[in-house]
């Protein structure tokens, strides 16, 4: 027992040791990125780090209290379609509100909380697989909403996502004209910087709340129910809290997923979109933020550079179209679900252990030592 | 009035089709406590089976139909003693069930590319006929549909009930522990619910596509999803329950369709999101569905 203490400890400490100078050399090679790599490149940064935040959401429900949710495309698209609705000027045939953008992006992810919200007297009764399959239910009724509801979604054809911009200052634009080193900043660039903050900040919260007394009921009610409603823990309202703030990040990645595209269309927010958010939670290994990033650069990269690269993978580009990118992805994807459950359910954060394990130094363990009883 | 019978009728028939699907659901659920979300690709897989023995490869109905049903029972158990098992020691039911989603997704693209535009007949024998009775008009295999699930239906229960096996499956629901010290073998009895559930998947894709279904084609998956709804709907522990869910679904869908102009402000096309509007409905009520046993804990 005292052993154990010691050597997790220790652990700790190892870990500890790794974390800032891994942290800051990844975060200079991220700030630098962008003053070299080209367009194709920083798209598919800005891509990754908005997706990151939607699986960093999901990962907290799934990894931290357990709760198996295959809605979080619904909230990803009340985050993209709440933000044009507020944002857009109101026309003959479209609603809209027509607010300042930015005040429309804070509002369209309080807009997904709200949803989330809205969801509890389920989410926070029901539990692990039950709610995979209730929340089943917002995808298609999500769905159904914005195949039809034309005047807000625009239908099948979809709809324009209006600028975002603080005062004269285009966000993911031109204007103003900046230049960092000598490198102009001007769409690509800014989508990776701003993507890339904006990762940074609510990762750095996930962490604070996973952290706290919060993140602490979570993983009472994860590891057991009744004993964490034994200590005190309210667990339906702790899990309506989980499944609030995992709608509040797929809010956030929806809106910027949609300030990417420029115009967002229905169908891109289907099942299969929730399914590779659980694929990115999975991939990462289910309980870790730096997992879920990982999972989500890998999952959201995988078709873009399948697409680029397709010719130069045998059996894929040319005539033989029936093995095209698209279904490749999605091959990769639910191979990877599964393999990575059956072989090691912690996925990519258990490779950052290991390898942290073989470089960190290992003290020769004295001979006296016995087992602890 | 006319109207609303022949909707009764259908929707009972396809109700009856969705009670299948979500039967094999909820008896893995059983047996094993894992929520089996590639029910919908072991359908597809047996029905392609079937269709492409029929349509590709020119072999009789009756040849393409076992050939069928057995290839997606013997998937169904290589997924369970090769995939699922191991997560049995652990009690890991949710990561167990993740995992079918994983599975599911890798067998609905494959089968996908492989049928891909074409449009597969499975050369079932019930054609293209109308029967006509107290004034309503309804297809032939719609009626077959209903008669044959029924058949299927009763059979299953009285298995369930009067069978050495029957008991063996109840008893391990109830409690695996003593079960397994009564000298019931676990393992057998998962195998042989994911093998059923993988026959019965394919018995109802069978009516899915056929008329007046043009037949298969990938649209087909939306529609054996809708089965995951039936199982919650009636409790995912309840095999009464999950004939219940299914007729539930089938009526929805069929009603709202019939009363479309009557509910055009739910915008075009609501059949295929009232099965969901239901299950939501009857959770808020119920958490465990209408026949599911509420799970008490003592402490």
């Amino acid at each position: 027992m005292f052993k154990a203490a010691l050597t997790s400890s220790k652990q700790a400490r190892a870990g500890v040791r790794w974390r800032v100078p891994v942290a800051v050399v990844a975060g200079v090679v991220l700030l630098a990125i962008p003053l070299y790599a080209d367009r194709f490149w920083l798209n598919l940064g800005s891509f990754a780090f908005a997706a990151a935040i939607g699986a960093v959401g999901l990962m907290i429900l799934v990894g931290r209290v357990g709760q198996l949710s295959l809605a979080h495309s619904f909230f990803l698209a009340v985050g993209a379609y709440g933000y044009i609705w507020l944002s857009s000027p109101a026309t003959e045939e479209s609603w809209g509100l027509g607010l300042p953008s930015l005040a429309a992006a804070v509002v369209a992810v309080a807009l997904a909380g709200l949803a989330g919200l809205a969801f509890s007297p389920l989410a926070g009764r029901l539990k692990g697989i039950y709610l995979g399959v209730a929340s089943l239910a917002l995808v298609f009724i999500g769905q159904h909403v914005l195949f039809t509801a034309e005047p807000l979604t625009g239908g099948y054809n979809g709809r324009n996502v209006p600028e975002l911009s603080i005062g004269s200052f285009q966000v993911f634009g031109v204007e103003p004209e900046l230049s960092l080193f000598g490198v102009p900043l001007r769409q690509a660039e800014r989508g990776w910087y701003v993507t890339l903050l904006i990762l940074a900040l609510t990762t750095v919260f996930a962490v604070l709340v996973l952290r706290s007394r919060v993140g602490r009921a979570f993983a009472a009610i994860r590891d057991g129910e009744v004993h964490a409603a034994a200590l005190g823990v309210r667990v339906a309202r702790y899990r309506s809290v989980a499944f609030t703030l995992s709608s509040v990040y797929a809010g956030l990645a929806g809106v910027l997923l949609a300030l990417l595209f420029e115009r967002v269309v229905p169908e891109y927010w289907d099942l299969f979109l929730s399914l590779e958010y659980l694929a990115m939670v999975v991939i990462g290994g289910q309980a870790s933020v730096a997992g879920a990033i990982a999972g989500a650069a890998f999952v959201s990269s995988l078709p873009l550079l399948l697409q680029r690269y397709s010719d130069a993978i045998p059996g894929m580009g040319g005539a033989v179209s029936n093995f095209g990118p698209a279904y490749v992805a999605q091959i990769l994807y639910g191979g990877m679900i599964v393999l990575i459950l059956f072989y090691e359910p912690k996925g990519l954060a258990a490779l950052a252990t290991r390898a942290r394990k073989a470089l960190t130094p290992r003290r020769p363990v004295a001979a006296d030592r016995t087992p602890a009883a | 009035m006319a109207q609303l019978l022949s909707m009764l009728v259908e929707g009972a028939s396809l109700g009856a089709v969705y009670a299948l699907v979500a039967l094999g659901i909820v008896v893995i659920y059983k047996s094993s406590s894992v929520v089996n979300f590639a029910q919908p690709s072991l359908l597809m897989f047996g029905t392609y089976v079937t269709a492409s023995a029929y349509s590709l490869h020119g072999l009789s109905f009756w040849v393409a139909l076992p050939l069928g049903v057995a290839a997606a029972a013997v998937l169904a158990v290589l997924v369970d003693r090769v995939l699922v098992a191991r997560f049995r020691r652990t009690q890991a039911v949710v990561a167990a069930s993740i995992m079918t989603i994983g599975v599911d997704v890798v067998l609905l693209t494959e089968v996908d590319r492989r049928i891909g535009s074409q449009i597969l007949t499975t050369g079932d024998p019930w054609g293209n006929e109308v029967v006509r009775f107290l004034g309503i008009g309804v297809a032939e295999a719609r009626i077959a549909a209903l008669v044959v699930s029924a058949l299927l239906l009763v059979l299953f229960q009285l298995w369930l009930h009067r069978s050495d096996f029957g008991v063996a499956m109840r008893a391990t629901a109830e409690d695996p522990e003593t079960a397994s010290l009564m000298g019931i073998r676990l393992g057998r009895v998962s195998a042989t619910a994911w093998a059923v559930a993988g026959a019965l998947a394919v018995c109802a894709g069978l009516f899915i596509v056929a008329y007046p279904s043009p037949g298969l084609d990938t649209s087909v998956e939306a529609v054996a999803l809708r089965a995951l709804p039936a199982a919650i709907i009636g409790g995912l522990d309840s095999t009464t329950g999950a004939i219940a869910g299914g007729l539930l679904v089938g009526l929805s869908e069929v009603l709202v369709r019939g009363y479309g102009e009557h509910l055009a402000f739910l915008g075009q096309g609501f059949e295929e999101a009232a099965p969901y509007v239901l299950m939501l409905v009857v959770l808020l009520a119920r958490p465990a569905g209408l026949f599911g046993i509420r799970e008490a804990v003592r402490v």
